[in-house]
């Protein structure tokens, strides 16, 4: 008798365990995929991000998700600043959005990174949360009509730079408003 | 028969309180984690004592990216 309460006990733990097991990776894994190519980026304007946010309308843009202690966004950096520079006559727009904790950090980042195209913070995490990047640092091409071209996860130097200059030119290419 | 229920009581709630400490840290939540003094290898010295003790203890030598059969004869 105890020795049958006892198995049922056993038995029913066991299955409670193994239920719970089975929905960790779920709950480890779930999760949307973040944007994707095609899908429409959301409206930059209606976040509260510190900073001037450029006019984007009928503009290539590349929104650039970056932070101060990320590696590969420093060595990022020279190579949008070069892309800002060759393609923005031509209708490019390099958006980069920081998400430190930590303005001075930030501005730090800055002072020794100098760059001329426009950086905005997202104190709030209100972008970052709702484009749900998969890695640091984290970029969209945007078409003119404002759809997500491409997603590059992490920087890979200079097959990055090579993978950027030719979705903006077809980009600029195709744009209408640039003919 | 009347099963008890204490234990798989306590082992649910148990997973459950464990299971609440399993956070998904979102890419630029990384800051902490990204910092130099989160590196294991980050002090050369302690790195090269603790290389000296693992492979003598563990004869496993060359077992950490060097090519070896780790005997731990050398």
């Amino acid at each position: 008798m105890k020795e049958n309460v006892m198995r049922n006990t056993v038995n029913q733990t066991i299955r409670l365990v193994a239920l719970m097991a089975a929905f960790i990776p779920v709950a480890m894994f779930a999760g949307d995929k973040g944007l994707q190519a095609g899908n429409a980026f959301p409206d930059i304007a209606g976040f509260p991000l510190e900073g001037k946010v450029p006019n984007l309308k009928d503009k290539v843009v590349i929104v650039d998700f970056w932070a101060s202690w990320c590696g590969p966004c420093k060595e990022s950096f020279p190579i949008m600043e070069d892309l800002q520079s060759r393609f923005g006559a031509k209708g490019l727009v390099v958006l980069a959005v920081n998400v430190d904790d930590d303005v001075q950090a930030m501005n730090d980042f800055l002072k020794k990174h100098p760059v001329t195209f426009p950086v905005v913070r997202d104190a709030k995490k209100k972008l970052v949360s709702a484009v749900n990047i998969k890695s640091m640092p984290c970029s969209f091409v945007l078409t003119p009509q404002g759809k997500v071209a491409t997603v590059h996860k992490g920087f890979h130097g200079e097959q990055t730079r090579a993978q950027y200059t030719k979705e903006i030119e077809e980009l600029i290419a195709g744009n209408p408003s640039r003919k | 028969m009347k099963i008890p229920l204490k234990i798989p009581l306590l082992v649910g709630l148990s997973c459950a309180a464990l299971g609440s400490g399993c956070v998904n840290v979102k890419p630029w939540e990384r800051s902490v984690l990204a910092d130099y003094t989160m590196r294991p290898d980050r002090n050369p010295l302690a790195d090269a004592f603790a290389e000296h003790t693992w492979f003598s203890r563990e004869a496993a030598s060359g077992g950490r990216g060097v090519g070896g059969g780790g005997c731990g004869c050398n």
